[in-house]
């Protein structure tokens, strides 16, 4: 489904992804794990196409298709999916009318009927229950004044809403309790099938217990360092990150 | 034979010289000899100029450069009108069109300035200062007609429309209607007023508002001024708050080439209120002006004041905000804030908040910000598959909520935001 090959980016004229490759088939989901400042978010943002993040060489295919050509909103409608780290606060922006009008860009960019707010609300009712979130964020703007769970949750609710093909989670567990962790491991597997996966950052095992991935990649420096199966996380919980460093 | 200007303070001058015999009230001695004061004062100092405080940031070359003509005095032509839910007084070229205009059973005085003129000795020029404002001495120079709306004591009115349109047509007239309005005692009234033109059409539209809220009254005055892209829009409010009275103007500032939305307002009896809000909207080749100044003149008053000015293209914004807190207006509670988004490097804004305050137990604020679209936001709603013009709309949307917010009527709120997206449709969010 993804296929990076050599992938070379800079921020601000600084290196910060060195020859990173990685494919993820349909159907898995891979790991990323890499101590702070390796270049996790980085490829996050260059896979969705933020601005500012220059790719200098390398490629990236997404279903056989150059994704780095795209807009950030054609990524968004052929299936790309970022939770983000840090989620933005848009104050204005009521949530609802958010993901409403979110939801309906992508079905008409793909030739489905928009909905209307009835049937919107209807649906994401359904799907707040499940993350146990209060209906009234609905009628907040996007993330303002949310707690820094809260944010990530409604990261999730988008995610479920848009239901992606390929989903990038960027530490969507940082800061969670363990409930909604668990909430975060209910949406990503409830959308695991043969024409979907994804790829979960993060710096705990404890995550994968719940989303069991079919690889773990070690970045370090921008470059994978080490790949294994889901063993591999629990190596690292235990010894960290120097071992594989020196070995590599 | 001398030459006769054809364009600038002359031109005007010239052109109130050849009508003074013939305009509305012309054998009246009161209406003569107000007209011939103004012409004196518009004489003594022609158009605004830069170098006018008032102006510094306004040029009225648009003006002053061009020549302009007189509306057609016989009007047969019947422009398709919006529909409305409203009573509504429809205004062609400055002129009041009965024709038009849809006024039956409505529960307050509306009337022709024209033909109401004689009586309204000592009501026109209540307020208006063409000593001090020039545009206020042009319009009282040459105006020809207006609309005159009383309610009596105690009279809830409900909602007036009032549309403005430029007839289409090669002219270039300039026309210069003067407003009456006037609330009796806890009488309550919105007024929704839209002026528009045709797309093409050169104009110049001078509108004079004198406005009284008596005690208790209420007036919510909606002013939506989306005017054709090569018209001009100089409009000057005059309004005066007695006692416990409110006056709650709200004004879409989005079309024209040139527009100055020019509000005086004075608060004269304890607990009256003022609030002043808008959206300023400006694209390729716009400039658009808002200056208020307000007059706590009593105690315990309060002011509200958001404006937002949103700019595109190569285009210019004004704000200027005035708060004179005089000495007797203890317990002042004012507040004024003005925020402008740009969103093109060739945009431009001068704000200039002044607060001049006499009095010494008061609570007055404001503040002002310059911002541009923040990037992050935009890529966040694009990462969720909306189209970058969308997201550009949501967030311009957002910026303005605030002073949406502030509007309390229902009708003037649903108007304005239909003017808002309106604006982006014209645009093609050209941004
Ligand atoms: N805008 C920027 N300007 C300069 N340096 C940047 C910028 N953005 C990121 N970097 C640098 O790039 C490196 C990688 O950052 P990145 O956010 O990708 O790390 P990460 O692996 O996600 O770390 P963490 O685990 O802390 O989230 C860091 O050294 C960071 O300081
Ligand atoms: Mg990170």
């Amino acid at each position: 489904m993804l296929k990076i090959e050599n992938l070379h980016a800079t921020v601000e004229g600084k290196q910060i992804l060195n020859g990173l490759t990685l494919e993820i088939p349909s159907g898995e989901v891979h790991a990323i794990m890499g101590p702070n400042g390796s270049g996790k978010s980085t490829l996050s943002y260059v896979l969705a196409g933020r601005e500012g993040y220059e790719v200098t060489e390398g490629s990236v295919t997404f279903n056989g298709v150059d994704l780095l050509a795209m807009e950030p909103e054609e990524r968004a409608v052929a299936g790309m999916f970022l939770a983000f780290q840090a989620p933005v606060e848009l104050p204005g922006v009521g949530n609802a009318n958010f993901l409403r009008t979110a939801l309906n860009a992508i079905r008409r960019a793909r030739g489905e009927a928009e909905i209307d707010a009835m049937q919107f609300l209807k649906l994401a009712r359904a799907r707040m229950k499940v993350l146990n979130m209060p209906e009234e964020m609905l009628k907040r703007p996007v993330n303002v004044g949310f707690s820094g769970g809260e944010k990530k949750r409604n990261e999730m609710l988008q995610l479920a809403l848009l239901a992606p093909k390929f989903a990038v989670l960027d530490e969507t567990d940082s800061g969670l309790d363990i409930d909604a962790l668990k909430l975060v491991a209910d949406t990503v597997n409830s959308l695991r099938g043969s024409d979907f996966s994804a790829l979960v950052i993060t710096h705990y095992q404890r995550l994968l217990n719940h989303i069991v991935p079919d690889r773990v990649h070690v970045l370090s420096a921008g470059r994978i360092i080490k790949s294994g199966g889901p063993e591999l996380a629990e190596e690292l919980e235990a010894a960290g990150y120097a071992g594989v460093q020196a070995a590599a | 034979m001398t030459a006769v200007a054809t364009t600038g303070a002359a031109a005007f001058l010239g052109r109130y010289e050849g009508l003074r015999t013939r305009l509305p009230g012309a054998r009246v001695a009161w209406v003569e000899a107000l007209r011939d004061k103004a012409a004196d004062a518009f004489r003594a100092k022609g158009f605004p100029t830069r170098r006018m405080e008032a102006w510094k940031y306004t040029d009225l070359a648009a003006v002053t450069g061009a020549a302009f003509g007189e509306p057609l005095t016989s009007v047969d032509d019947a422009p398709a009108l919006p529909p409305t839910a409203h009573p509504r007084a429809v205004f062609v070229d400055g002129r009041f069109r009965p024709d038009l205009s849809t006024l039956d059973g409505v529960a307050l005085q509306v009337e022709s300035l024209g033909a109401a003129l004689p009586r309204l000795e000592g009501r026109i020029g209540a307020l208006a200062r063409p000593e001090n404002e020039p545009l206020a001495a042009l319009n009282t120079m040459l105006f020809e007609d207006g609309l005159v709306v009383e309610v009596a004591a105690g009279v809830a009115a409900g909602t007036l429309e009032i549309l403005s349109l430029a007839a289409e047509s090669e002219r270039a007239p300039a026309f210069h209607p003067r407003h009456l309005v006037r609330l009796g005692v806890g009488a309550s009234l919105t007024i929704i007023e839209t002026a528009t033109g045709p797309v093409a059409a050169r104009y110049l539209h001078n509108p004079v508002f004198e406005i009284e809220v008596a005690e208790g009254a209420r007036l919510a005055h909606g002013r939506l001024q989306q005017e054709g892209h090569e018209g001009i829009f100089l409009s000057t409010v005059y309004a005066r708050v007695a006692a416990g009275g409110t006056y709650d103007n709200f004004t879409l500032n989005a079309g024209a080439k040139l527009a100055r939305n020019e509000i005086h307002v004075a608060l004269t009896g304890p607990k009256a209120e003022a609030h002043m809000n808008g959206v300023q909207m400006a694209g390729d080749g716009q400039h658009v002006d808002t200056t208020t100044s307000l007059d706590h003149a009593a105690p315990d008053c309060s002011s509200r004041q958001t404006y937002k000015t949103v700019l595109a293209g190569r285009s210019r914004g004004v704000f200027q905000g005035k708060i004179h807190v005089h000495q007797v207006a203890q317990k002042t509670d004012g507040y004024q804030m003005n925020q402008a988004l740009l969103l093109s490097p060739d945009a431009e804004i001068d704000s200039k908040p002044q607060l001049e305050i006499y009095a010494d137990d008061v609570k007055c604020s404001h503040g002002a910000t310059v911002g541009e679209l923040d990037a992050d936001h935009l890529f966040f709603l694009r990462s969720r598959g909306i189209p970058e013009a969308q997201a550009k709309a949501m967030l311009v949307e957002a910026f303005l909520t605030e002073a949406v917010e502030a509007v309390a009527d229902e009708p003037i709120r649903t108007a304005l935001e239909q003017g808002v997206a309106g604006w982006w449709q014209r645009q093609g969010v050209a941004a």
